[in-house]
């Protein structure tokens, strides 16, 4: 981002969305609503790697679910956790890793990245992420832009990244479906899906659209053309969406099936509530905005993304449970960024929305735990004291919720999938390293071992890797 | 004799020369620190003395004149303040706003070589950046031009305080810039070889304007490859007096660039180098210097292919003297997250602190009065709450000049505007 630099029918969901309080944990299944007409193209082949029953012991133990268990214990098996505690029943023959003086949490998840779409080494043939022919591209998916070959993604991994959110550029207004993914090795970007997660629509705010489309003499060439931009897209959404509902109530009449239009499919997703809107804004007042175009539309933002004047529109935020999608300290690149301030993501988290750290940069992501210790620390100067329990929630538990995965993810409670992130000391700390990463329970990563860490293609025989 | 009792025979020295009556004014003791001189071995327990923007003396036991302002260090960190190697601050106020950036000509000068370019004349004291940074314990920076041009001009050394331009010059220039590899391809013809091509040329007809300035204003030399103000800027560069700064990331351009220092007697300081540990043994031999973005380990570009976290810490095993530079600007204040990353990555603590203080102001000519905590030497003193590479860690005093500046920023007023929200009361309060 920095450098290239998101009708009656609808009148019980429009109020809906005005309700205060957090919504359910995870958007509703595609079955709540109707209308798949088609099967789900590119459907996930992601298989977890092969693991085996682990212990791991003796580890500060961060569950991001409440607890910090010193000297704990976790066992994972199937690719899941099982149990956490100060100690847990260990099936015999369980592979042991003695974790004393190590810290133990989720995998960190990215709600905000461009890996493989923006893949190093940054050519022109491999920049894939804005499809800058149009303010609205919703009928792009970024998937088909992702390149597994990304070596970002061996380092972001090496991060303790186990999840990742990667989506379009915010040249446009609408700027297609994101792909939430596995931090995993693949030969296939299918192969890498994170299996049943819900889709996100990237939209943008403020500068960017309004500087590529103005700069060709066409609309949006200003704020308020953006805001047009939108709502002339909603309404068409709205239309299409209907036509598929009224047909599906029919019982799908084999002869006046509408015709598909991969835009309105994908918005109209968004309105049947199954896509989850990633929203990049900067500016206080351009959030407010897009809250009363949701409104008026009948849709929900997951997430503000960038948000560096969160702090003005916290209680705003809150309110619609809208999560904010935040850098630490990012600010002053643009005018829409010259507001930012350290206490952004802590002002946010206490005013009881949802915090996340996000990265949109292939060295950020890798360190996001670094980030989040700098945000707890601009929150301490002002008095805002946040647990390490919270501060890691912002990292994983808050970010799942924004990707809607947090059924699944984010937390190390039994039950959940085996993400987990063994650091070398305390994961504030500018001189911890991840030095196991596992997913599902396999171990992706180590940081002693060259076996275990992940070469892609582009890498094989070309990096130089040692000192001669 | 030990760098500790160094200092404590000066600190006697000098304080015996400040007994005066009036000695107190001016006058600051920050007391009880752990004191990180950066010349010696840390002292507990230590003093810093402040006299009319000098140090005056650092020890364990140091006489505090009476009437002194004294601040309470007990279980502080102290340290010279942190000096970013590589920023564009004071040059660029919004990035992405034209008519505040003043860093560059390079999409102007269709020749590419702007030796004569000096980024002094646009400093901005009145910065926003400026506090922003300093709160954070940065006190020094090169502002630095920038450009794709083949010579981008001249940067400048500056302490982050004071109202005019002149008050915050500490050295004017510090140095050329110049880049090698894909950054320059056009302005080279699109190769490498062009690259040095020209910058060969501008280095032998600098010579030849050296010897016959007085022909050439009388038009009788042939055509030379560039202005006469770029060819004067380039005569303290041909002569060893000014270094040159080449940008440069693969190997082989690094060792371009030690072989064309070598031909023309450069005093060169490389920029970059993300390489620079594949060839760090023959950058040693050449004792020049390295200024590295630690976090860096992608092959971002084909020039870039062998970066990785520990290129700081394998130069420096190397031999080599590294300073260690976030590449940024308003966020110039991570610098010491880069520090601390490369500790992480195999850099001792010591060095890696060295490497935004001390080490950047030897490399830049500025060791004399920057970069440790020893009498004479400019008061740039920060108190820390704790470990300054750590990433909770706050700056609690910092003093520029011998001046505390308050920690306050625009994004401090911002936060604090915000601290509640109350629109009536906020914007009609100056907080």
């Amino acid at each position: 981002m920095k450098r290239a630099l998101s009708a009656l029918v609808l009148a019980a969901a429009a109020a809906g969305c005005a309700q205060g309080g957090r919504p359910a944990s995870s958007p509703a299944p595609a079955s709540a609503s109707q209308v798949p007409a088609v099967p789900a193209p590119f459907p996930s082949t992601y298989v977890p790697f092969p693991s085996r029953p682990t212990l791991i012991r003796g580890a500060t133990v961060m569950t991001a679910a409440g607890q910090v268990i010193p000297n704990g214990q976790l066992l994972m098996a199937d690719g899941k956790i099982v149990a956490v505690g100060a100690t847990v029943d260990a099936p015999a023959g369980v592979a042991v890793i003695d974790a004393a003086g190590k810290f133990v949490t989720p995998g960190i998840i990215d709600t905000h990245s461009h890996l493989g779409a923006y893949a190093s080494p940054g050519v022109d043939a491999n920049s894939d992420g804005n499809e800058i022919t149009d303010p609205v591209t919703a009928d792009v998916w970024v998937e088909h832009s992702v390149w597994p070959q990304d070596p970002g993604f061996t380092r972001a991994l090496a991060g303790g990244i186990t999840s990742l959110q990667i989506l379009p550029g915010s040249a446009n207004l609408i700027g297609g479906r994101s792909v939430v993914l596995k931090n995993v090795p693949s030969r296939t970007v299918q192969g890498m899906k994170f299996p049943g997660a819900p889709y996100g629509l990237k939209m943008a705010c403020g500068e960017n659209p309004k500087r590529v489309y103005g700069a060709r003499n066409r609309a949006p060439s200003t704020r308020m053309g953006n805001v047009a931009g939108y709502r002339a897209q909603w309404i068409l959404a709205q239309r299409y969406r209907k036509q598929w509902d009224d047909w599906d109530r029919q019982g799908r009449p084999a002869a006046s099936q509408p015709n598909r239009d991969l835009e309105m499919e994908t918005l109209a997703e968004v309105l049947r509530g199954n896509i989850l809107v990633q929203n990049h804004c900067y500016r206080a007042d351009e959030m407010a905005q897009m809250i009363d175009v949701a409104r008026e539309f009948g849709y929900r933002i997951r997430s503000f993304h960038h948000g560096v004047e969160a702090y003005k529109v916290r209680d705003l935020m809150a309110r619609d449970s809208i999560s904010g999608s935040l850098w630490a300290d990012w600010w002053g690149f643009k005018m829409e960024a010259l507001d930012g301030i350290e206490a952004n993501l802590a002002l946010v988290h206490e005013a009881g929305a949802r915090a996340v750290v996000h990265s949109d940069d292939e060295y950020g992501i890798q360190r996001l735990n670094q980030e989040a210790a700098k945000a707890v620390a601009a929150g301490r100067r002002i008095g805002i004291q946040i647990s390490e329990n919270d501060a890691l929630r912002w990292l994983t538990a808050n970010a799942a919720w924004t990707l809607g995965i947090d059924d699944r993810v984010g937390t190390l409670e039994p039950g959940k999938q085996a993400d987990v992130v063994i650091w070398s000391g305390n994961p504030f700390s500018v001189y911890s390293r991840a030095d196991k990463v596992f997913i599902d329970g396999a171990l992706m990563y180590d940081r002693n071992d060259p076996s275990r860490q992940p070469v892609t293609d582009f890498e094989a025989g070309i990096l130089p890797r040692s000192n001669p | 004799m030990s760098p500790m009792k160094t200092h404590a025979v000066l600190a006697a020295a000098s304080l015996a020369l400040a007994a005066a009556p009036l000695a107190a004014q001016g006058v600051v003791a920050i007391e009880g620190g752990t004191v990180y001189t950066m010349t010696g071995a840390p002292i507990e327990g230590g003093t810093v003395l402040i006299r009319d923007g000098r140090i005056a003396a650092v020890g364990r036991d140091v006489a505090v004149p009476a009437g002194a302002r004294r601040v309470d260090a007990r279980g502080k960190r102290v340290t010279p303040g942190l000096f970013e190697s590589h920023t564009r601050i004071g040059l660029s106020e919004v990035g992405a706003v034209p008519g505040t950036n003043d860093y560059t000509l390079a999409d102007q000068d269709e020749d590419r070589i702007m030796a004569a370019f000096d980024v002094a004349d646009g400093l901005n004291p009145a910065s926003i950046v400026i506090p922003v940074t300093r709160i954070a314990g940065v006190t020094t920076a090169v502002a630095a031009p920038g450009g794709s041009g083949l010579v981008n001009g001249k940067g400048v050394v500056i302490d982050l305080a004071g109202d005019d331009a002149s008050d915050m010059l500490v050295r004017d220039p510090v140095a050329m810039y110049a880049t090698l590899g894909e950054g320059v391809e056009t302005a080279g013809g699109g190769a490498r070889g062009g690259t040095t091509m020209r910058l060969r040329e501008l280095l032998e007809d600098t010579r030849a304007y050296a010897r016959q300035r007085s022909d050439f204003e009388r038009g009788g030399t042939r055509e030379f490859a560039a202005s006469r103000l770029d060819l004067q800027a380039m005569i303290p560069v041909i002569q060893g007096r000014l270094p040159l700064v080449l940008e440069a990331h693969r190997a082989s351009d690094l060792r371009t660039a030690l072989r064309l220092a070598d031909e023309y007697g450069l005093k060169l300081i490389l920029m970059g180098a993300s390489e620079g540990w594949m060839v760090a043994d023959e950058i040693a031999r050449a004792r020049v210097p390295v200024v590295v973005k630690v976090l860096q380990n992608l092959p971002s570009s084909f020039e870039r292919l062998g970066s990785r976290y520990d290129n700081a810490a394998l130069l420096r095993r190397a031999g080599v003297q590294v300073a260690i530079t976030t590449g940024e600007t308003h966020n110039a204040r991570n610098v010491r997250q880069e520090a601390g990353n490369a500790v992480a990555y195999g850099l001792p603590w010591d060095e890696a602190l060295r490497a935004v203080t001390l080490y950047p102001a030897q490399i830049w000519g500025v060791a004399d009065t920057h970069g440790s905590l020893a009498p004479g030497k400019v008061a740039d003193v920060v108190v820390w709450d704790g470990d300054p590479l750590e990433l909770m860690t706050s700056v609690e005093h910092v003093f520029i000049g011998g001046r505390e500046v308050p920690l306050t920023s625009r994004q401090t007023e911002l936060r604090d505007r915000y601290r509640r929200l109350d629109e009536n009361v906020r914007v009609y309060t100056t907080p």
